[in-house]
């Protein structure tokens, strides 16, 4: 009994211990600091990573901070930890001590001269981070994609389930709304096909029209979410899910009978236009335009239906307008998202937006955080990591995840990071003010 | 005619298994206001339960250890299963319902449904891939009735599913557990002071709706004897669906929104092309639930929901 206890509060010294020695440390430094150092931490993989990997005993640099080929040859831990420690994360701290102060400094100057700009720098970091980091192999490309897309996708998906507080199973519906609107767009004007016939358009020009097309593939997501909408103006709850629930499977019902876009055998073919710029520069909008969506008096109507709508309604709040333009709205994003994964995977297929996809989906959201912006990139980042870390287990993938979700739902019934929303100006301003004041 | 009343036997076959199902649904409902979402994966262990305790005594008549008459071994199989298969219910209350009662209800759905993801797994994971076959215990006769032909499996089937809910009536109406569930659904706070232990009655309202999925389970396995891990996800979510569609909490609402769908459906799919079978029958489920937003014998919506 004394030994545990002994051993426990060891435990608890060390890691108060360094919770000071972090604080004192880095307590100060801010964003910008962090982003350049793992910008560096970047450049150094890209330059020395597959060497330094050689030399310390592995096949070559991993691709996913060592998960995957631990888990196959557990052997390789010790390498692995000290790849993730010497590449990853000695540089970025580094990096982020030295440049504390003066990144305060640069942080502080952009930030009186611009939130906007300064903004933009940030994100222009975080992506050049993304882009080297991601570049090291093809693999690394793809799941930063999927990661992004569902960052998307979660996020719009918590604006109904979290912030509205219904309960809707129609996100794969209008992701499949998006994805076939999208695909169909740019087969048809942009790609030489043997269903659609020639390319109406100079397939150049597509590029330029990605965005137009992806709007107008949210748009139709949108305008089909007034099935879903309208009902909700007299039901909700459990039997709105079900109305959500017979959308998703009427849709997906309705692609398989079209024999123009393959049936239930799919639709292949669409241009390669969803890089990752691309795909980065629509989630970060995404992410944007939510974010302020639902910090606005607009986005509090949501919270006032979700608690009390008889209540909201003595408030002089338009209940249906409010639902009306949520369904609406998360549909878009949701379609876009859509229209974007069919051209990742350069292949859609109606099966792909089930009943599967949906469990996906609310598990990313409940796993987050419900009514929470950072809790649904949390959610999406994190579920999406994990499934990629444990694909050497195949089968039992799919047990472990589902029983840690479970455990956070015993503990954190809302979720990892419920009800938290970011204000851009407090995460990328300079950590000395404080004391300057 | 004939081909109108063959379809009509068709349709109280399959829709028996979603009745059979969906009153699973209903009484969780009724009783805890929560939906399971692992009950399709219920009725999925059920069936696979059934095929084992099925495959013994087959095996044991076979080697003559213990020589019993088919319709014994199916009796048998019908019992032990549905005995067997309510403790599945019981513990997958226990371990994603109850710690989470008081919770908003979205994060209790997604438990069940991550159950339900681990009971397919680890289904895979002990058995494979391959799917099983679901041994012959009936003979099949068919008799014919001016034209419409009638396996004495489906007569079975049918006759076996309404009993079964007849049964379930008279456990809910006639028996003091049945009174205790019943005062569960109408008043959750004060129920505990009468003296009603809360847990076991929510473990028992479990318990019965598995046993209920797992006879509908090894019913599905005679009709279409072949099992794979994955065929009660389908099913689950449309049982689902006939569960609303009833009245959320309705009995016998649930049994008759389970029987419509089964005659939807085998009557799409006849008159139809069967692809379209999913997207006719949901457009009518969405148009019936636009005019009766709370089902056929639900009550009307109440402001006041959790989360």
């Amino acid at each position: 009994m004394a030994v545990v206890s002994e051993t426990i509060d060891e435990r608890t010294t060390l890691w108060s211990r360094m919770r000071v020695w972090l604080r004192k440390n880095y307590g100060e430094v801010p964003l910008f600091a962090w982003l350049v150092g793992a910008l560096v931490a970047a450049i150094i993989e890209m330059l020395v990573g597959n060497p330094f990997a050689r030399l310390i005993g592995m096949p070559r640099g991993p691709v996913l901070f060592g998960f995957l080929i631990v888990l196959k040859t557990p052997l390789l831990i010790p390498p692995a930890i000290l790849y993730n420690l010497v590449i990853y994360i000695f540089p970025t701290l580094l990096v982020a001590r030295l440049l504390g102060s003066l990144s305060n400094r640069i942080a502080g100057w952009l930030m009186d001269r611009s939130v906007i700009l300064s903004t933009l720098i940030h994100l222009g970091l975080l992506y050049a981070t993304l882009h080297i980091w991601a570049s090291f192999n093809d693999y690394r490309v793809l799941v930063v994609k999927l990661i992004l897309l569902a960052i998307m996708i979660t996020l719009s998906l918590n604006v109904v389930n979290g912030y509205m507080g219904e309960f809707s199973c129609s996100h794969p519906g209008f992701m499949a709304m998006g994805a076939y609107t999208a695909s169909i767009l740019s087969v048809v004007f942009f790609v030489d096909d043997s269903v659609f016939g020639p390319a109406i358009l100079p397939p150049v020009l597509g590029q330029f029209a990605f965005p137009l097309i992806l709007i107008i593939s949210g748009l139709v997501a949108s305008i089909s979410a007034l099935l879903v909408a309208v009902p909700s103006f007299r039901t909700r709850g459990d039997y709105l899910a079900i109305i959500s629930l017979a959308f998703t499977f009427i849709v997906k019902s309705l692609i398989e009978n079209l024999e123009i876009v393959g049936g239930p055998r799919g639709m292949r073919g669409q241009p390669d236009w969803a890089t990752l710029p691309v795909v980065f520069v629509w989630t970060m909008l995404c992410v944007w335009v939510i974010n302020n969506y639902v910090r606005s008096t607009f986005g509090k109507t949501m919270n006032a239906v979700r608690d009390g709508e008889m209540a909201a309604n003595a408030m002089t709040i338009n209940t249906r307008r409010t639902k009306m333009v949520t369904f609406l709205f998360a549909a878009f994003w949701a379609g876009v998202a859509g229209g974007l994964l069919a051209h990742v995977l350069r292949y859609v297929n109606p099966g792909s937006f089930g009943i599967q996809k949906l469990a996906e989906v609310l598990a990313m959201v409940y796993f987050g955080g419900l009514n929470s912006v950072v809790g649904s990139i949390v959610g999406a980042v994190g579920f999406n990591l994990l499934s990629e870390a444990l694909r050497p287990l195949e089968l039992y993938k799919w047990i472990i995840i589902p029983i840690m979700i479970i455990l956070i739902m015993i503990y954190r019934p809302t979720g990892l990071i419920a009800f938290t929303e970011f204000d851009v100006k407090k995460i990328i301003q300079p950590r000395n003010r404080d004391r300057e004041a | 005619m004939a081909f109108f009343f063959q379809n009509v036997v068709n349709a109280l076959q399959w829709g028996s298994f979603y009745a059979l199902i969906a009153l699973g649904y209903s009484m969780v409902y009724g009783v805890l206001m929560l939906f399971n979402f692992a009950h399709g994966d219920i009725f999925m262990t059920g069936a696979y339960i059934g095929f084992f305790v099925a495959t013994m005594f087959v095996g044991l008549s076979a080697t003559g250890i213990l020589v019993l008459p088919n319709w014994l071994i199916l009796i048998l199989t019908i019992l032990i299963s549905m005995f067997l298969t309510s403790f599945v219910g019981m513990a997958v209350e226990r371990v994603a319902y109850r710690p989470l009662r008081g919770a908003p209800r979205a994060s209790a759905a997604i438990t069940g449904l991550m159950v339900g993801i681990i009971l397919e797994t680890g289904n895979l994971a002990l058995l494979g891939a391959r799917r099983q076959k679901f041994p012959e215990l009936i003979v099949s006769q068919t008799y014919d009735f001016g034209g419409v032909s009638v396996t004495n499996s489906k007569i079975m089937i049918v006759l076996v599913s309404i009993g079964l809910m007849i049964a379930l009536h008279q456990f809910v109406r006639r028996t003091k557990w049945g009174m205790a569930m019943r005062a569960m659904a109408y008043d959750f706070v004060v129920v505990p002071l009468m003296g009603v232990s809360i847990n076991l009655i929510a473990a028992l309202t479990f318990g019965l709706g598995s046993a209920l999925a797992s006879a509908a389970g090894i019913l599905f396995g005679i009709a279409y004897p072949v099992l794979d891990p994955y065929m009660g996800i389908l099913f689950g979510w449309k049982a689902f669906v006939a569960a609303i569609l009833g009245g959320r909490g309705s009995i016998l609402g649930a049994a008759l929104a389970g029987f419509l769908l089964g005659f939807i459906e085998i009557f799409v799919a006849t008159i139809f092309p069967s692809t379209l079978r999913d997207l006719i029958a949901y457009s009518i489920i969405l148009i019936i639930l636009t005019f009766r937003p709370h089902g056929f014998f639900g009550e009307p919506y109440s402001a006041q929901l959790r989360l």
